[in-house]
C-alpha cells in the first residue's frame, strides 16, 4: 500500500433534511480536493460511474449541490461472489464563502472525476487588502 | 458460494440487494480495514469472473495487470494535481500514489483470454477460466 494511506471506505452522505429519497440506493459523499487559486477555486471529486450526462451542479445562493446519478452495471447473468465497495449515486454539498462569478462556472468530468472551477468574482479579487509588515 | 446460490440468483440479480447481502456476509470475517486499496468487486457466472474496481482519474494506459494461476494482480498510480505559487488546498481527500493489489479466483484463469475494459473511471477485468481447470465430464458405461 502506497503512502499517504488512502481511505479505502466509500463515506456514505448524510440524509437530507428534507426528507428520504424516492430511489431506493446508497448515496455515497465523493473524496474532494479544492484548491484555491488566484482568480478561481478548484473543486474535483471522485466519482466513478458518473460522466458528463449523469452529473448535476447546482449553485443556490452560496450553496453548491454535486449530484452525480451512478447506474447500476452488473455484468450480465454474472452473479456477486464477493465485494469490497457498494455503488451507488453521490451527493456533496458546500457552501462557498467567497463571491463566485456564476456566470463563468465550468464544469469537466473526465474519467470519474468531476472538475468545477468557480471563477471569483471580480469584486473580491478587488477587496483583497495587501498588509504589509512594519518595518 | 454454494451452487445452488448461483442458480437461484442466476435468472435475476438485484444488485443493490446483492451487494448488501455479500458485503453483510463479508463483514462476519474480514474486519473492514483488513481490505487492501483499491477494494474490488468479484462477479461469477458459470466458467467467467469479473473483477471490477474504482480507479477514477487514472490513466487507463497506466494500469498494470497480471495473471498468474488464480491470481489477478493490478498496479497502477495516480499523481496529486500539481500546485503553482499561490495555489493551496482547502480540502485534500482524494487518494494519491502508488497500488497494488492481488486478487484471489475461485478458479484458474485463462491468461490469454483476459479482456480489461476502463469506462468511467471503472475498471472491469474479464476473467475466462483455463480449460485445464474446468471439470472433466466422465462417461459412465454399462455393460
Amino acid at each position: 500500500m502506497a503512502e499517504p494511506a488512502k481511505d479505502l471506505h466509500k463515506k456514505e452522505a448524510e440524509t437530507p433534511e428534507t426528507g428520504e429519497r424516492t430511489r431506493e440506493r446508497k448515496v455515497y459523499a465523493p473524496a474532494v480536493d479544492i484548491i484555491e487559486r488566484k482568480d478561481d477555486i478548484v473543486v474535483i471529486a471522485d466519482m466513478p460511474g458518473v460522466d458528463e450526462r449523469s452529473v448535476d451542479i447546482t449553485l443556490e445562493k452560496d450553496v453548491l449541490t454535486i449530484y452525480g446519478k451512478v447506474e447500476a452495471d452488473a455484468p450480465e447473468k454474472h452473479v456477486l461472489y464477493f465485494s469490497e465497495y457498494g455503488i451507488g449515486d453521490y451527493q456533496r454539498v458546500f457552501t462557498l464563502t467567497d463571491e463566485v462569478d456564476r456566470d463563468k462556472i465550468q464544469a469537466s468530468v473526465k474519467n470519474g472525476v468531476l472538475k468545477i472551477v468557480l471563477p471569483k468574482a471580480a469584486a473580491v479579487k478587488m477587496r483583497k487588502i495587501a498588509v504589509k509588515g512594519e518595518a | 458460494m454454494l451452487w445452488q446460490d448461483l442458480e437461484r440468483f442466476g435468472r435475476f440479480v438485484d444488485p443493490w440487494r446483492e451487494f448488501d447481502r455479500v458485503q453483510r456476509a463479508l463483514s462476519r470475517w474480514t474486519s473492514p480495514s483488513a481490505i487492501e486499496f483499491p477494494a474490488v468487486n468479484v462477479w461469477v457466472a458459470g466458467d467467467t469472473a469479473v473483477v471490477t474496481t474504482e480507479l477514477p482519474g487514472v490513466d487507463a494506459k497506466s494500469i498494470d495487470i497480471s495473471v498468474v494461476g488464480r491470481s489477478l494482480t493490478l498496479r497502477g498510480s495516480r499523481e496529486p494535481e500539481a500546485l503553482k505559487e499561490n495555489e493551496s488546498y482547502h480540502r485534500r481527500e482524494r487518494w494519491r500514489g502508488e497500488f497494488t493489489k492481488t486478487v484471489e479466483l475461485p478458479f484458474d484463469i485463462e491468461t490469454s483470454k483476459v479482456e480489461a475494459k476502463f469506462s468511467r473511471g471503472t475498471l472491469y477485468i474479464n476473467l475466462p477460466r483455463a480449460e485445464t481447470d474446468k471439470p472433466r465430464k466422465i462417461n459412465v458405461t454399462s455393460d
